[in-house]
């Protein structure tokens, strides 16, 4: 294998070039949200805050310093942990170490973690239903081509590309919950807490989630199919008699294989946008619907924190998903 | 949400324009007509252009509209909401009659009708200025990219990785917090749409000024000393117009729905500003009162959207009719079989 110190190579650029995004990110992030033109401190503060109390708070939050010297803080603290005193005490963040919430002096970090295992929940679960969904609609497809089956199976397809993740959340909120009364409206329960009550309640989530993630999975499973049954060997096959669900389940099917996971690791990121909805719709206690509550009581450092524990996730998945095609595909340009 | 469906098409926009491709397929003036010749071909994107069209139209009409109906999207009234029954619109079918031709919200009792209208304004303008930013954006750092120094490509090829690496909802989500509440929210929307995702666009062009910098026309106008810009607007750009169209025709959809998603999250379009997901995010609570309420801007949406996602598949095909069965790259060498498989609908990928 000639190629394969290219290969090598390609991941590690590839592994530099992610480490560089999220450095590039971090900054971004950073500087955009604290020049923000409103006034934290007094936000912070609240309304009947008087000015003495404001600028004891915008020290305390250090918004006296210069910006490089924030996110300088801002670094160690990812990288060593971080001291804060809260007037009385001292209290000890650990790395990594995002900060203190300004609304609640909660550890940024802690607050993230307490939240991920609902989002891991609602994101994975979702994947799992989408895969199933999306590979199954396109294999049904490759295999009825041409017939009725998969004229339908193309519009609802399309159908499913239109709706947005919360239009379809709240139809069938409406219809299972409240018309048809068969399930409870959706509360989260822990896995570990109690298994079957956490699919459960999930269930919604997952689906209003992975229908829209679904039809995309739809489509390139039914295209990579197709190109691969236009192939000279699948002749070969069906010359010698080997049966279409054979051909279609074994041969054709292995075809979509390394597109399908390559879409999956890049479809990460609009999942996790479609992920704030479903949360907010259901109520689902995630990073979520934590974050539009940060967002709307402009509680920075859970803000800075959450986008950039979102954007590292999704740049990893992105990372993943080039690899993946150059696996998949080793004509693609390694560069 | 469509963000992946852009993604794979985009790949396919590469991969269609990819080094091998017929170059006579590229419209410059002369193409004009055999697009709209292929457009029209296919009934499905006929129809969708027809509903975009009708949209577009009660988007602009909508004060007249309004007018006519002798309604406003913004006025309270308070007379014919139900206090006693929780804020539900007084008479059957949330207050659907001659005055109110599609009912009263809930509540406030402002007209339905006239914020639904209104609210395609919002949701048509936002999403197509929010195409001509990425747009204008993507070209141009794509095109500087890729005529560029070594170095100037390195750079911006770097920043473009990164602006495809940011999750735009999330960013958007955010950076709409932090903006002070005087600034007029739908032109916020629009900017933070357009300026965070044109990074795709800027790969593709960028790609395929590639392409063309390396086709025969183009090198006999360099070594006949035409300038970069020169040679960027009147050699490139026609070459661009096929890939970028197509794009463009796949954002708008894009952008609606994000547009929809932010303000069903509060802090996209405000009220009283009416926008289609701002109205949904009160709707849940009224559909047994008022079914109307949740049923016509999702349904707006949905119509919308799905017209402008059928148009943007037309507008695929009709450019490069090979393009539209390809989702991935690096197929090319399997291309030509496929010319011949069992008349694929191409309309359908």
């Amino acid at each position: 294998m000639s190629g394969f110190g290219g290969f090598g190579g390609f991941v590690l650029r590839r592994g530099i070039g992610t480490i560089l995004t999220l450095f590039a990110i971090s900054v971004i992030v950073y500087v955009v949200f604290y020049v923000t033109p409103g006034d934290v401190a007094q936000i912070t503060c609240g309304p009947r805050c008087s000015p003495a109390q404001v600028h004891q708070v915008a020290q305390q939050l250090r918004l006296d310093e210069p910006l490089y010297v924030r996110y300088w803080h801002f670094v160690e603290g990812l990288v060593a942990g971080q001291d804060y005193s809260t007037g009385t005490s001292v209290e000890h963040c650990p790395a990594p170490c995002l900060g203190l919430s300004y609304q609640s002096d909660q550890q940024v970090t802690r607050l993230i973690l307490t939240k991920l295992p609902v989002s891991l929940s609602l994101v994975l679960g979702a994947m799992v239903v989408w895969l199933i969904l999306g590979v199954g609609t396109g294999v049904l497809s490759a295999w009825r081509r041409g017939r009725l089956t998969e004229r339908v199976l193309t519009a609802v397809t399309l159908a499913g590309t239109a709706t947005p993740v919360f239009v379809i959340g709240l139809i069938l909120m409406i219809v299972v919950c409240g018309e048809l009364e068969l399930l409870p409206f959706p509360q989260y329960v822990n896995l570990t807490d109690d298994p079957e009550q956490w699919a459960w309640n999930l269930l919604l989530p997952w689906l209003s989630l992975a229908l829209i993630e679904a039809a995309s999975f739809a489509r390139l499973t039914r295209s990579s199919m197709l190109e691969t049954l236009a192939e000279d060997h699948i002749r070969t096959f069906r010359a010698y008699g080997v049966g279409e669900r054979s051909i279609i389940g074994r041969h054709a099917l292995r075809g979509a294989f390394a597109p399908v996971i390559a879409l999956n690791a890049n479809n990460f990121g609009s999942a996790v946008g479609g992920a704030v909805l479903t949360e907010t719709l259901f109520g689902l206690p995630g990073i979520g619907q934590e974050l539009v509550h940060a967002v709307n009581v402009v509680d920075l450092p859970v803000v800075v924190g959450m986008v950039l524990v979102i954007g590292f996730f999704v740049v990893l998945a992105n990372a993943v998903a080039d690899v993946l095609y150059a696996v998949a595909d080793r004509r693609v340009v390694l560069a | 949400m469509s963000e992946a469906v852009t993604k794979a098409a985009a790949e396919a926009v590469i991969a269609a324009q990819a080094p091998g491709t017929d170059p006579a397929s590229v419209p410059g003036a002369s193409g004009a007509r055999q697009f709209w010749r292929r457009l029209r071909a296919q009934r499905a994107a006929l129809v969708a252009a027809v509903v975009v069209a009708l949209l577009v139209l009660v988007a602009l009409a909508a004060p007249l509209l309004t007018a006519l109906e002798g309604q406003d999207p913004t006025t309270y009234h308070p007379s014919l909401i139900d206090s006693a029954r929780g804020g539900v619109p007084v008479g059957p079918l949330g207050g659907i009659g001659g005055d109110h031709w599609l009912g009263v919200e809930p509540q406030t009792g402002r007209d339905l009708f006239a914020r639904l209208v209104h609210g395609a304004r919002v949701s048509l303008g936002v999403a197509l200025a929010a195409t001509i930013i990425q747009i204008a954006i993507g070209v141009t750092l794509g095109i500087a990219a890729a005529l560029g120094s070594r170095w100037v490509d390195q750079l911006l090829s770097r920043i473009t990785d990164i602006f495809v690496a940011l999750p735009l909802m999330i960013m958007s989500l955010a950076l709409l917090a932090i903006v002070p509440a005087g600034f007029p929210r739908p032109v916020l929307v629009t900017l933070v749409i357009g300026l965070l995702s044109w990074g795709n666009i800027a790969k593709v062009v960028r790609a395929q000024t590639l392409t063309l910098k390396g086709l025969d026309h183009v090198s006999a106008a360099r070594l006949s000393g035409w300038g970069t810009w020169r040679i960027a607007r009147r050699e490139l750009l026609p070459g661009l117009a096929a890939p970028v169209i197509t794009y463009a025709a796949l954002l708008v959809p894009q952008n609606i729905t994000v547009e929809a998603a932010l303000s069903f999250l509060g802090v996209g379009v405000k009220p009283p500003t009416p926008s289609w997901g701002q109205m949904l995010t009160a709707a849940d609570v009224w559909y047994q009162a008022a079914p109307q309420y949740l049923l016509l801007p999702a349904g707006a949406l949905f119509v919308t959207v799905l017209a402008l996602t059928v148009l943007g598949d037309g507008v695929r095909t009709a450019l490069d009719p090979r393009a539209a069965s390809r989702l991935r790259v690096g197929t090319g060498r399997r291309r030509e079989h496929r010319a011949d498989t069992a008349g694929e609908k191409e309309t359908s990928s």
